[in-house]
């Protein structure tokens, strides 16, 4: 990590170009918020092209949407939420001096977004076995399978919902899954890189020199950022067609 | 520093977990009501706030300076122009009369 | 907090007199965090891609001195405007003045010793080194023919280049310029020297302020839109092809959301260079400091909002088209009033015609004529006629080449005493910008006249009864070559044999000029404290000015 070497403790020098460590810690901070301001942009994208798609074909993303493994998507919200309380506890203990129990924290954060890695691996399998892996696989007959289609229903963008099969387009079906796939995965590598940065840190808690404040402080921003995405990837994605 | 200054970020960190998770609670149940256009509404509104408490509470946004705040609103902001801006073009294509924008 | 009680931080180094240049190992080069130093590694980095690129347009106009395409296939002519437009909008003219000269400068400017996140400078420009390489092993590897614009389906679907690899790079240095845009933004919030409140910084300041907005802001959408159209073609859905529920425009509207505020990110820092030459040599403050500033933050603002008039053929509404017109016009006029205002800071100011101000006088004219020009094709049924056609290509290049690269010339030339120590010879720089002011408006001009009558844009092949103008547009870009070469060589003979220049040879304000030539790794001894607002020349017939941090230097030459 590009931090400052000789800042790890809580009152130790800063860098050379900065006139306090105060000044250092306020700008690292910044420095920060702007980096997850870029990320929000990142994502901004893919949720752009979720619009479109909801826009244009929005029977067809509900109808979609009914396949997703809801029940695994709730327990997958719950672990990341709660797993922002943890870190947050965590990093409180390391501020007010108790780094051994904020690394214990900090190392379960880490163990709840590698239990929510393998459920979203669970779900992946799902979605595959069901035939729904967009491609030359992709098994449109399960789209329209007689369950996912209750006809007569009003769709959540107001228009009458005939959920006859025609009025639900394959392809546009295999774009809604494709979008779940890039989606949630470009998400789960942001939080593998999360858990990543949690495991270092909580190592780094332990050991007698500590970690700087600022490192402490970014992880959980970034941490904080990831559950945020999800906020809205699961609504988004999961949501849409369980009227 | 005495013992209920200490306590009170605690307290605030528990409340806004459970709240998270009431809120959570209702965004499922509320997606199973059939409410015509106002789900996808709703659901995002909820979204929407577990966000801001994520924001205010847990990223320690509101305690901050006020740059940082300035940034994250500057961000969904743009995210917003992005949407909107794109958006304007689709919802006023078939204002436009001949052969209508399908898929 | 800037307030005056802060204590000058003093300089780690005992000896704080050693210039930046001191040390002359690779390893001091390769793992410096001194933003200097890495300013001076951009410098050689864009130089070599702006070769390339040039070399790219060189050949584009060799081609179409005749009407028959016949020096280059249709196929390798894409590739060459294509190469020349990636090159150059991500390679070179982006980077150019926030990484150069934005590097070297700003922390000086505001009285810093460094920028905020020195380590992340040096990620930057190794993320920019990557990128580049990327960018020209897929040129190398088989060259891609898309147009820098990328639009889809050709690019997902039909173009069989390396259009995944150049996606790559680009994405790599679209990183790298996010990270410089971050450090720029916390440097100026963070790390202004006591008593320089934002309404004292240098225009140069606020310009590159507003770029880092942009590049912030605007560079993660295209990251995510060429991560897109990297998976599109792998897995090849269709979120981009009509026939399958996808929309190609769906491509065009991400892609110039980025695009459109990127123009923004070339010309801005160009246009705080330009304030700085305007008013040191007229040797006059400021017309309207607070609307200069004011206009730089409101074009980053509406530059973000008209990205639809590049889509106006594109089957976007009308409706939409006709908002983005408007916001188009609304857009030019923060531009219009940063050029009247140079315009009245140049009025009764005792003009030295030196080289910067060349340049500085060429960019208010040039950038002028690509501004209107630009409203010719904000107007819905004019650009029916005009868009794709060399019109377009001439605006483009009035402003990019016309504005940006002169203002980059003549920052350089301003600052190469402050960079290097050494003064360029005066009468040829004088020269190379008049040969390059005639040789560019020689190849441009009549690209605008061909574009009104009406030829197309990217093909190698055109109607002979437009040969005429094409011959003397590649006659313009021979003379133009010349006018960008003859820098190159004095700059390199200045190095050695230039005479060496005290700290400040233009006597001009500003926080960089308190400084030595070049300057020491720490910027300076003591931290300044600011007094003054920037600009402050004397009044026409007025006293000579105060000091303004107490370290007038030596002005032996």
């Amino acid at each position: 990590m590009l931090k400052p070497k000789y800042s790890r403790a809580m009152h130790s020098p800063y860098e050379k170009h900065f006139e306090s460590a105060e000044q250092q810690r306020d700008t690292a901070v910044f420095g920060m918020w702007i980096f997850l301001g870029t990320e929000v942009l990142f994502f901004g994208g893919l949720f752009m092209a979720y619009t479109f798609l909801r826009w244009a074909s929005p029977v067809t993303v509900e109808v979609g949407s009914r396949h997703l493994e809801l029940p695994l998507g709730c327990i997958n919200t719950a672990i990341l939420l709660t797993s922002s309380f943890i870190l947050t506890m965590g990093i409180q203990f390391s501020e007010n001096g108790r780094p051994r129990l904020a690394a214990s924290l900090l190392a379960v954060t880490a163990v709840m977004g590698i239990a929510f890695l393998c459920i979203k691996g669970t779900e992946y399998l799902h979605v595959i076995h069901e035939g729904l892996l967009p491609g030359p696989a992709f098994r449109i007959d399960r789209v329209m399978s007689p369950d996912s289609l209750r006809a007569g229903m009003i769709g959540a963008l107001g228009q009458k919902a005939n959920l006859e099969p025609q009025n639900v387009v394959p392809t546009v079906a295999e774009l809604f899954f494709w979008l779940y796939f890039v989606m949630t995965g470009l998400h789960a590598l942001h939080l593998l890189i999360g858990i990543v940065l949690c495991l270092v840190i909580a190592v780094l808690l332990r050991r007698p020199g500590g970690v700087s404040r600022n490192a402490v402080h970014n992880t959980g921003l970034y941490w904080h950022f990831v559950d945020l995405v999800w906020i809205f990837l699961f609504p988004l994605l999961y949501l849409a067609g369980h009227w | 520093m005495n013992s209920s200054d200490r306590q009170s970020p605690w307290v605030n960190y528990v409340k806004t977990w459970l709240l998270l998770l009431g809120l959570l609670a209702v965004n499922i149940a509320v997606a199973h009501l059939r409410l015509g256009g106002w789900n996808f509404f709703i659901t995002l509104a909820i979204a929407i706030i577990q966000a801001v408490l994520i924001l205010l509470v847990f990223m320690h946004l509101h305690q901050g300076k006020n740059e940082n705040l300035v940034v994250a609103c500057a961000a969904y902001l743009w995210l917003g122009i992005l949407i909107v801006g794109t958006l304007h073009d689709y919802l006023s294509r078939n204002w436009v009369p001949g052969p209508p924008f399908t898929r | 907090m800037n307030t005056p009680e802060i204590q000058a931080h003093p300089a780690p180094e005992p000896v704080a007199e050693k210039s930046y240049l001191s040390e002359h190992t690779l390893r001091s080069w390769l793992l410096t965090t001194d933003h200097k130093r890495i300013g001076i590694l951009y410098l050689l980095s864009i130089l070599l891609f702006f070769a390339i690129a040039a070399t790219a347009a060189a050949l584009i106009r060799l081609e179409l001195i005749t009407p028959k395409g016949d020096l280059l296939s249709a196929e390798m002519y894409n590739r060459m405007f294509t190469l020349h437009g990636v090159l150059m909008v991500w390679f070179f003219l982006i980077p150019s003045i926030p990484s150069v000269l934005g590097n070297f400068i700003l922390p000086i400017m505001l009285g810093a010793r460094d920028l905020a996140f020195p380590r992340l400078n040096l990620l930057s420009w190794y993320l920019f080194m990557t990128g580049g390489c990327l960018a020209l092993w897929a040129i190398l590897w088989g060259g891609v023919d898309t147009g820098w614009t990328f639009y889809t389906p050709y690019s997902t679907l039909y173009a069989n280049g390396q259009v995944i690899t150049m996606a790559t790079g680009i994405f790599i240095a679209g990183f790298s310029s996010i990270l410089t845009g971050l450090n720029f933004i916390a440097t100026t919030h963070k790390l202004r020297a006591p008593g320089l409140t934002w309404f004292r910084l240098p225009i140069f300041v606020w310009s590159l302020y507003a770029t880092s907005v942009i590049l912030v802001l605007a560079t993660p959408v295209l990251a995510i839109l060429l991560t897109l159209l990297a998976v599109e073609r792998i897995w090849g859905v269709g979120i981009f092809d009509a026939t399958r529920g996808g929309d190609p425009v769906l491509f065009q509207h991400l892609f110039w959301f980025y695009s459109h505020p990127a123009v923004y990110i070339m010309i801005l820092p160009g246009m705080g260079v330009v304030t700085e030459l305007v008013t040191c040599y007229s040797r006059k403050r400021l017309f309207g400091y607070n609307f200069v500033a004011g206009a730089s933050i409101a074009i980053a603002v509406f530059g973000f909002l008209v990205w639809g008039h590049h889509m106006f053929v594109s089957s976007q509404s009308p409706y939409a088209g006709m908002i983005f017109s408007l916001l188009s016009y609304i857009v030019a006029v923060p531009s219009a009033v940063k050029v009247f205002n140079w315009t009245a800071t140049l009025y009764k100011g005792s003009i030295a015609l030196d080289t910067p101000m060349l340049y500085a006088l060429g960019f208010i004219g040039l950038f002028t004529v690509g501004g209107i020009t630009g409203l010719f094709l904000a107007a819905l049924a004019v650009d029916v006629h005009l868009t794709h056609t060399y019109f377009v290509v001439a605006h483009f290049h009035y402003i990019m080449v016309g504005g940006m690269v002169l203002a980059f010339m003549g920052g350089l030339h301003y600052w190469w005493p402050k960079i290097t120590g050494r003064m360029y010879p005066e009468q040829l720089g004088r020269l190379a910008a008049i040969v390059t002011f005639i040789g560019f408006n020689l190849t441009f001009f009549p690209q605008f006249i061909l574009g009104y009558l009406g030829m197309p844009r990217r093909y190698h092949s055109y109607p002979a009864e437009f040969q005429f103008y094409n011959v003397l547009s590649t006659a313009g870009s021979s003379i133009l070559g010349v006018g960008y070469a003859m820098p190159v060589f004095y700059f390199i003979w200045s190095l050695k044999r230039g005479t060496r220049t005290g700290a400040n040879p233009w006597h001009a304000t500003g926080l960089e000029w308190t400084t030595a030539s070049p300057p020491p790794t720490y910027n300076f001894a003591v931290i300044p404290v600011v007094t003054e607002e920037a600009y402050c020349y004397p009044e026409p017939a007025g006293p000579p000015p105060k000091d303004t941090s107490g370290a007038e230097e030596d002005r032996h030459a």
